[in-house]
């Protein structure tokens, strides 16, 4: 339920919102920390993926014999190995199917065998033994090309869904997706200047530094373990106990250390071969995925191709907005397009709107979460058309914003109408920000955009053990990927009215604690940090309950603060208050074990936003981009740790800035990706950047005790349209492509002056 | 009564009509009374759905009560990065 | 295939293995001496997250064969702190929140002190450029800068 407190403004916090050393922080600079890929088994094998060189292919047959005789060679698994035990769930025969291919190879580096040996160099040669007859299909990569009519098709029945009337041939469109309200036409009528244009972006990788890793162990009395980086062990493990038939309590999955997910670790590719390989051969089994094979087999975002048109008054006032967006996803159904729709125009308050989404399949990688899935690349092309508008109108980008920015009361473009928001104090701060007013130089520029996400709660269980030494245990089943454990710590010791390093939080395995969600959609501090709350509330009372026996006075006569029980009042009973310690000390003879616990499901999740100011610089030369500054504006509801609120505010901030300028998947006319390497993918690295400023607005969330909002994927939002109408501004082009790379920027200054040429 | 939302493309299964009516004490009842009416949702329900309920989102949560004058908005299932 | 025998000095202390001709000093470190601080982020020497020190001078261990070490003086992440007594890296990296996931930490913390080592004093510039060969998708690497400047700084002042 969520809660509504008021609370949450006025509480001073003691530990909530400063800044301690993180728990694991020794660990991790001293190499200790043990990572995915850093687990080893006795008599543990290597397992090796063969992955298909075609984009699109029927798979006739596979001869395995070979591989088998080599010497060390324990198991082969194909898709045989995999019978289909999804009973009917749709989606999770997507993931069966993406785990090993079938009757199909649909893209680059889709699995269609594996091999178990006792060494690595033992492995490479049995997959070259491995003989896979295939019959080459015709191919599809890009989004506009697969919705054509004769492209080729990747499921021949597939018929759109969603569509009236229902269409009688089959096509690439999985979906078509509409929102908003109003009158869309009927608002263009009303409109003095419309802007509308078209818009693309390429498919980028979450880039996580660690590729995927796990060691699987099962024996044939069908108990198993895995070892595994992932954003979520208790989804890993019920995932693969279906895909696998065993059951969910005798599969334990432990949470290895993470090397960064922001989505993409959010699903299974090599768990449940992993698994059935063990099981084959009845040895431990380690998959490790080579970063080639995370570039071409695991989840990118989509690629897309969108409309946009926005009308407004000469006044300023936005009349009617609409757009179209087309997300190829992958192979696979399940592009994050209704997400794309939903938060295109969010961050306005407009009666008339409109966003209709396709999701279309493609020969490419199934699409995986990427922060905030689905809401950047429409943003881009919204926020590119907004700054357009404003310039046309006369009004600058910010005023026309603030003019027609979403408040409280507003009626969303996806439906509910918004309680308490952010996003006009963003403005306004951003409008008074320093970065606002600095001067810019030649081919400099500065561009701004605003952002949203939705951030949502889920399941969470923690149990929390408190010592007889009055120090205290917190068990979470919350993979943590950028500090969380020490927000964990923070809001256990405030709830407690204890000291931060009196707290250990610690992330448990599947068999410790009830289903936790996925750690994504921003709500691990969100969520599991509530758990957190209510499960030291729940300690509380037993403390309280143990010193009302120890005083032999009523449970309900005994208060809680700072850290000790106390009378209620006077006529309770005159005795000095008990601390948390000393009532732990005496806890084994007063009756046991003191612990608290909260498992639930957590709503009321607040949305966040946030503006972002960006000043580039371009060599007409060389088509190059610096970005010169850059400044995050968010509201995080209340941050718990300071220091890693800016952290993901920054790190989605760069991602973004990398997405903009430099990242893409390019693909040949072959269907297979050219660049699947950190050299010609190139993610931002240090020298491109400039400091990345932050300034964390509060603006309380009534959905959680202390406010908190989740902050990690807002972040990723604004960026893309904040760079591009920086170039934009600096070049005096629209760039309506992404990446803006230097090759596609040269192209449109010399466009651009070809046509000035002409026009002379 | 609920007043009850549906996203546009969804209208081809209720008679083109987005604003719907539905009798339901909790979001569960008001999910099962929806697929019952109208049968060509069904899919979408499977699917999953997540839902608000004034103004604010569940991904889950469906025995949150609701009140007579609640207003529902029906949004594809939540997920995130 | 034959395998290959070869002493070295690993963090000071005098250490032999034998290994294969296809294996890099990194498949040696992690797989067969146990010391898995280095990380393999992409094998191309792209990432920096294997960052190691061969006779002082940085170097990508996923770029090296272990088989070239012989008389090698290596220095890994697992022999940055003496004893008990972090580097001071390593406090700032904690105390800045300089790490996220903390995947690519042991790689920047071998190449900050590398460059600390050879530039005591140098500029944000400096710092960026050198830490250009080590990739960290987190944290957008403002806190990573700031780390390494603020101790630059503290150990001029010691
Ligand atoms: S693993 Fe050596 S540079 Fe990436
Ligand atoms: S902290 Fe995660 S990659 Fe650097």
């Amino acid at each position: 339920m969520p809660l509504d407190n008021a609370e949450s403004s006025t509480r001073k916090y003691k530990v909530v919102g400063t800044r301690p050393n993180r728990p694991d922080g020794v660990d991790k600079v001293t190499g200790r920390a043990r990572f995915g890929a850093d687990a080893v088994a006795p008599g543990q094998l290597v397992g090796l993926i063969l992955r298909s060189p075609h984009p699109h292919a029927k798979i006739k047959g596979i001869d395995a014999s070979k591989a088998l005789k080599l010497a060390g060679v324990k198991a082969v698994v194909t898709s045989a190995d995999l019978p289909d035990k999804t009973d009917g769930d749709a989606m999770l025969y997507d993931v069966l199917v993406n785990v090993m291919a079938r009757e199909k190879a649909l893209y680059q580096g889709h699995a269609v065998a594996a091999v178990a040996a006792t060494s690595a160099s033992i492995a490479r040669q049995a997959l070259k033994l491995i003989k896979v007859d295939y019959e080459i299909l015709p191919h599809v990569t890009d989004v506009d090309e697969a919705m054509k009519p004769n492209a080729p098709l990747l499921y021949p029945k597939m018929i759109t869904d969603g569509m009236d009337p229902k269409p009688k041939k089959p096509s690439n469109v999985v979906r078509r997706y509409e929102f908003g309200h109003g009158d869309v036409e009927a608002g263009f009528k009303k409109a003095e200047i419309i802007v509308e244009r078209s818009f693309k972006t390429e498919a980028t990788h979450q880039g996580y530094i660690e590729p995927h890793a796990c060691l699987a162990n099962v024996g044939p009395d069908g108990q198993g373990e895995l070892w595994v980086c992932t954003q979520g062990h208790f989804m890993v493990r019920d995932t693969c106990a279906r895909l696998l038939g065993m059951d969910f309590s005798k599969l334990r999955v432990t949470a290895s250390e993470i090397g960064g997910g922001f989505g993409g670790k959010t699903t299974v590719f090599i768990e449940p071969i992993a698994l059935a390989l063990s099981r084959k051969a009845n040895r431990p089994v380690k998959v490790v995925m080579s970063r080639e094979e995370v570039f071409k087999a695991t989840g990118p975002t989509s690629s897309s191709s969108i409309d946009v048109k926005i009308g407004a008054t000469k006044d300023g006032r936005i009349v009617a907005g609409d757009a179209t967006l087309r997300y190829q996803g992958g192979a696979f159904a399940g592009s994050p397009v209704e997400f794309g729709a939903m938060t295109a125009f969010a961050q306005y308050d407009l009666d008339n709107v409109r966003a209709v989404g396709f999701d279309v399949v493609c020969n490419r990688p199934k699409q995986a979460a990427y922060r905030a899935p689905g809401a950047p690349m429409a943003n881009f092309a919204v926020e590119s058309v907004i700054e357009e508008l404003a310039h046309k109108v006369g009004m600058e980008p910010i005023d026309f914003r603030i003019k027609n920015a979403a408040r409280e009361g507003t009626h969303s473009s996806y439906g509910p109408v918004y309680g308490p928001i952010g996003l006009l104090p963003t403005l306004q701060k951003a409008r008074e920000h320093p970065h606002f007013k600095a001067p810019l130089g030649k081919n400099q520029g500065r561009g701004m955009a605003c952002g949203f996400w939705f951030n949502f709660g889920g399941q969470s269980c923690v149990s929390m053990n408190i010592g007889v030494d009055g120090t205290v245990g917190v068990t979470v089943g919350s993979p943590d990927i950028g500090g969380s454990r020490a927000s964990m710590c923070l809001m256990t010791a405030e709830e407690l009215g204890i000291p931060y390093d009196k707290v250990r939080a610690v992330v448990a395995d599947t068999g410790t604690l009830g289903y936790n969600d996925v750690t994504d959609g921003s709500r691990t501090t969100f969520a599991t940090g509530m758990a957190c709350i209510m499960a030291a509330r729940d300690a509380i009372k037993k403390l309280c309950a143990r010193a009302a026996q120890i005083w032999g006075i009523p449970e309900d006569a005994v208060v809680w603060e700072n850290g000790h029980a106390k009378p209620a009042g006077s006529n309770a009973g005159n005795f000095p208050p008990m601390s948390l310690k000393e009532i732990a000390a005496q806890a084994p003879s007063t009756g046991g074990p003191i612990a608290g616990h909260h498992e639930f499901s957590a709503d009321g999740a607040g949305v966040s936003f946030a503006t972002h100011i960006c000043d580039s610089e371009v060599d007409p030369e060389t088509g190059f981009t610096k970005i010169l500054r850059y400044t995050v504006l968010q509201d995080a509801g209340k941050a718990v740790h300071p220091s890693y609120v800016e952290g993901q505010f920054q790190g989605g901030a760069v991602q973004g800035i990398g997405w903009a300028l430099n990242e893409e998947y390019i693909y040949g006319k072959d269907g297979r990706l050219q660049n699947a390497g950190f050299l010609d993918y190139r993610i931002p690295v240090c020298s491109d950047l400039p400091m990345i400023d932050t300034v964390i607005l509060e603006i309380p969330n009534p959905g959680h005790p202390y406010g908190v909002r989740g902050v990690g994927e807002t972040s990723i939002v604004p960026p893309l349209a904040a760079v591009a109408n920086s170039v934009s501004a600096a070049v005096g082009v629209r760039m309506t492509e992404l990446p803006i790379s230097p090759p596609k920027l040269l192209a449109a200054l010399e466009k651009q002056s070809a046509m000035k040429k002409a026009a002379e | 009564m609920a007043k009850v939302i549906i996203w546009s493309s969804l209208k081809s299964h209720t008679g083109g009509e987005s604003n719907l009516e539905i009798e339901a004490g909790n979001v569960k009842d008001l999910l099962a009374r929806l697929g019952e009416t109208y049968p060509g949702l069904q899919p979408q329900l499977k699917r999953g759905v997540s839902v608000s309920v004034d103004g604010i989102i569940f991904r889950d949560g469906w025995l949150t009560p609701l009140k007579p004058d609640s207003e529902v908005v029906l949004l594809p299932r939540m997920q995130g990065g | 295939m034959s395998s290959i025998k070869v002493s070295t000095t690993i963090n000071g202390d005098p250490t032999e293995y034998v290994c294969e001709a296809d294996e890099t000093l990194l498949d040696v470190l992690r797989n067969r001496l146990g010391l898995t601080g280095a990380k393999e982020g992409c094998s191309t020497g792209d990432c920096g997250a294997c960052s190691v020190t061969i006779d002082g001078r940085l170097t990508c261990s996923c770029l090296v064969l272990g088989a070239e070490m012989d008389g090698a003086e290596i220095g890994t992440i697992e022999g940055m702190a003496s004893g008990e007594k972090l580097h001071p890296l390593q406090k700032k990296f904690i105390e800045h929140a300089a790490l996220q996931c903390g995947i690519c930490t042991p790689g920047f913390l071998i190449a900050a002190k590398s460059l600390l080592d050879h530039n005591p004093k140098p500029t944000e510039t400096e710092v960026r450029f050198a830490l250009a060969g080590n990739l960290c998708r987190c944290t957008g690497y403002d806190k990573i800068v700031r780390a390494v400047m603020d101790t630059a700084a503290e150990m001029r002042r010691a």
